[in-house]
């Protein structure tokens, strides 16, 4: 047995087998063969094994998913059995007299690179489908393992050095119970992911990946960042324990579903959920959010070579508005770079990313891109209330510009009569404290503020969020941070503006109070942590938080706002 | 053994067309190929003939030389001209 503690990232108790997730592909060398027909049987193989792979892969995501999905693969074998490339490959291998697994990937590329140049979107769309196809070719002849994370067989705890957020997307919530990685911290992107996903986490394990071999049996508990390798048979019965436990209180937790979201005083506010694609509605739902306070565009625009159109994004927004049935749904406009990056959109290097080309500031530079993204939103506010938000916004000059494209966007539409809600509202996201320190000015030009608390932490406090020797200098209850905060609560309170809050420190059960009383509207979190939130809001008194915000500001550090915050409770 | 066809289809021969095409050609033992003006392909290569990008109202000859021939021209350019059965 083996114990260590990495950061926890997202709660759960988890007893499962591990699955070491590998790196990506390594590149195929060229080298050269003495018997090049020996090296064509040895392609003749592999292409049959592709080939069953891909029929059982048909066969099983017709059972689990649905016939459209299955029928990516049936095209998928018709592009393997496809002769051309085959042949060029055999006429290749014994002309040159070199391995098979080079001039498969050599070929392969070649078609796909023509269809990557094509106009037509459908055809451009297949040059990743011939990548993908022969990839299984050459992992055969390479025998190299290829890892499905979507078809697995068994419940399994995922171990990787990093998760992407596609990858993280990508899991299969059924099998995977958890993941472990080496690096990342409490709010790097795929935490955040593991949360909304109700997938236990814990993240900034360091060298996990060397200490676990596959299949290793593995306790973890996402909520205190214990991770137990081997655990004995002591250990195995104190985890079912408490995942029995973990089972009573979600069930009581289902008793505050349709329960108001007030204080004792009768004082309400929303409870909001975040999410990131359409399949976060479930979730949504389980957990009875009366709203979504962020919904984040940017995985829409992720792993893919081309940028979508606005049809498509129109249906996914259209989508997910109408399935809402009524509830607002604040959409925040393309939230690029930093940690989050496109194939088909070029930032270049930078030295520090979090400072560098994001969010609106990319947006402004790339209207034509921008105006795409606000036209399929504004289509979309035809079916429900829909908020739009810019994220990043440190000056007015940004904010007013983007209103003006938002316009721009708007008379185009009617210019083509396509309906609109002109009853569409205009947030900006407060993550930059000079537009903290203005944000009397900003409420005269939006109807709604969300303060987006992980990056207004991280610029406030000049601590890089995703670097872990400094994790807890990344503190919510530095006083610094909270007056910020409260100065932006006054203004919106003063001008009348809604004030919202989509950070992950929204559901922090110690803050709470100070929320209250600072006066937000709604707060908005991963839709998993609403039902306890509900639980504790309905134990304050709004007069009491409001006091407490009064003295909560007279105090000089982070220690001391946490003891007043545990004795004024 | 060639004639020439027209693509009736409004999306031209890319997805679905290509697709039939390129299994019926498989079907027969001649070596058949796909000719436009700058290019000729092997019309039983899916990628190949999707490669082509022909759109719709676009020419092409249709090539065989095998034992089949005849009827390898015949039902591929009749299937052409019934918009691919789609």
């Amino acid at each position: 047995m083996k114990k260590i503690t990495g950061i926890a990232a997202s709660k759960g108790i988890v007893i499962a087998k591990a699955l070491k997730l590998m790196p990506l592909n390594s590149a195929v060398l060229k080298c050269s063969i003495d018997d090049s027909e020996k090296e064509c049987k040895k392609l003749e193989l592999a292409f049959s094994k592709a080939k069953s792979d891909l029929q059982t892969l048909t066969q099983k995501t017709l059972e689990n998913c649905g016939k459209e999905e299955a029928a990516i693969f049936e095209a998928h074998e018709l592009l393997l059995d496809d002769p051309e490339i085959r042949q060029r490959a055999e006429s290749q291998i014994r002309a040159e007299k070199v391995n098979a697994s080079y001039v498969i990937e050599l070929i392969s590329s070649e078609f796909a690179s023509v269809f990557d140049q094509m106009d037509d979107e459908y055809l451009k769309a297949r040059a990743a489908d011939i990548r993908d196809v022969y990839s299984r070719v050459v992992d055969h002849l390479e025998q190299r393992v290829r890892q499905d994370l979507s078809l697995l067989n068994e419940e399994v705890i995922l171990i990787a050095h990093d998760l992407t957020p596609s990858q993280t997307a990508s899991i299969n919530k059924e099998k995977t119970k958890g993941f472990l990685t080496n690096i990342g911290g409490k709010t790097s992107h795929s935490a955040i992911m593991a949360r909304t996903m109700e997938i236990a986490a814990v993240v900034g394990l360091k060298s996990i990946t060397e200490s676990v071999e596959d299949g290793d049996l593995i306790a973890f508990n996402g909520e205190s960042g214990e991770v137990i390798i081997h655990p004995t048979d002591e250990v195995i019965k104190e985890y079912k324990i408490k995942l029995e436990n973990e089972k009573t209180e979600k069930q009581s937790l289902q008793l505050l579903k349709g329960q108001k979201s007030q204080t004792l005083d009768g004082h309400r506010i929303e409870l909001a959920g975040n999410i990131g694609t359409i399949a976060d509605l479930q979730s949504l739902k389980v957990n009875d959010a009366e709203a979504v306070g962020l919904y984040r565009t940017e995985f829409l625009f992720m792993d893919r070579k081309t940028m979508p159109t606005e049809e498509e994004q129109y249906q996914s927004y259209k989508d997910i508005v109408e399935a809402l049935e009524g509830k607002e749904c604040l959409i925040r406009t393309l939230d690029i770079g930093g940690d989050k990056r496109l194939d088909y959109l070029d930032i270049g290097d930078e030295e520090n990313p979090f400072l560098g080309f994001r969010a609106i500031r990319i947006c402004l530079k790339r209207i034509d891109f921008f105006k795409i993204q606000l036209r399929a939103i504004l289509r979309a506010s035809a079916y429900g209330p829909i908020g739009i938000m810019f994220p990043m916004i440190s000056s007015l000059r940004e904010l007013l510009e983007a209103k003006a494209i938002l316009e721009e966007a708007k008379s185009e539409l009617r210019a083509k009569e396509i309906k609109y809600s002109d009853k569409i509202k205009i947030g900006l996201m407060i993550e930059v404290p000079s537009a903290a320190l203005i944000s009397d000015v900003l409420a005269d030009h939006v109807d709604f503020f969300s303060l987006g608390t992980n990056d207004l932490t991280q610029y406030a406090l000049a601590v890089d969020r995703m670097n872990e020797s400094v994790e807890e200098l990344y503190d919510p209850f530095n006083p610094g941070l909270l007056r910020l905060i409260n100065l932006v609560a006054e203004n919106a309170k003063k001008k009348g503006v809604k004030l919202a809050m989509c950070g992950s420190i929204a559901h922090r059960h110690e803050l709470l109070p100070l929320w209250i009383g600072m006066g937000f509207d709604e707060l908005s979190m991963s839709p998993v942590h609403i039902l306890l939130t509900r639980q504790v809001l309905r134990s304050l008194n709004l007069q009491k938080c409001q006091q407490m915000v009064s003295g909560m500001l007279k105090l000089g550090s982070s220690k001391e706002v946490k003891d007043y915050l545990k004795i004024k409770k | 053994m060639e004639k020439v066809v027209t693509i009736l289809n409004a999306e031209g021969l890319h997805a679905r067309p290509a697709a039939v095409l390129v299994k019926k050609a498989s079907s027969f033992s001649s070596d058949i190929q796909i000719k436009t003006s700058d290019k000729e392909v092997n019309a039983k290569s899916l990628m190949s003939v999707m490669t082509l990008g022909l759109k719709k109202d676009a020419q092409f000859t249709i090539v065989a030389k095998g034992d089949d021939e005849q009827t390898a021209v015949d039902e591929i350019s009749k299937l052409v001209e019934d918009k691919f059965g789609l």
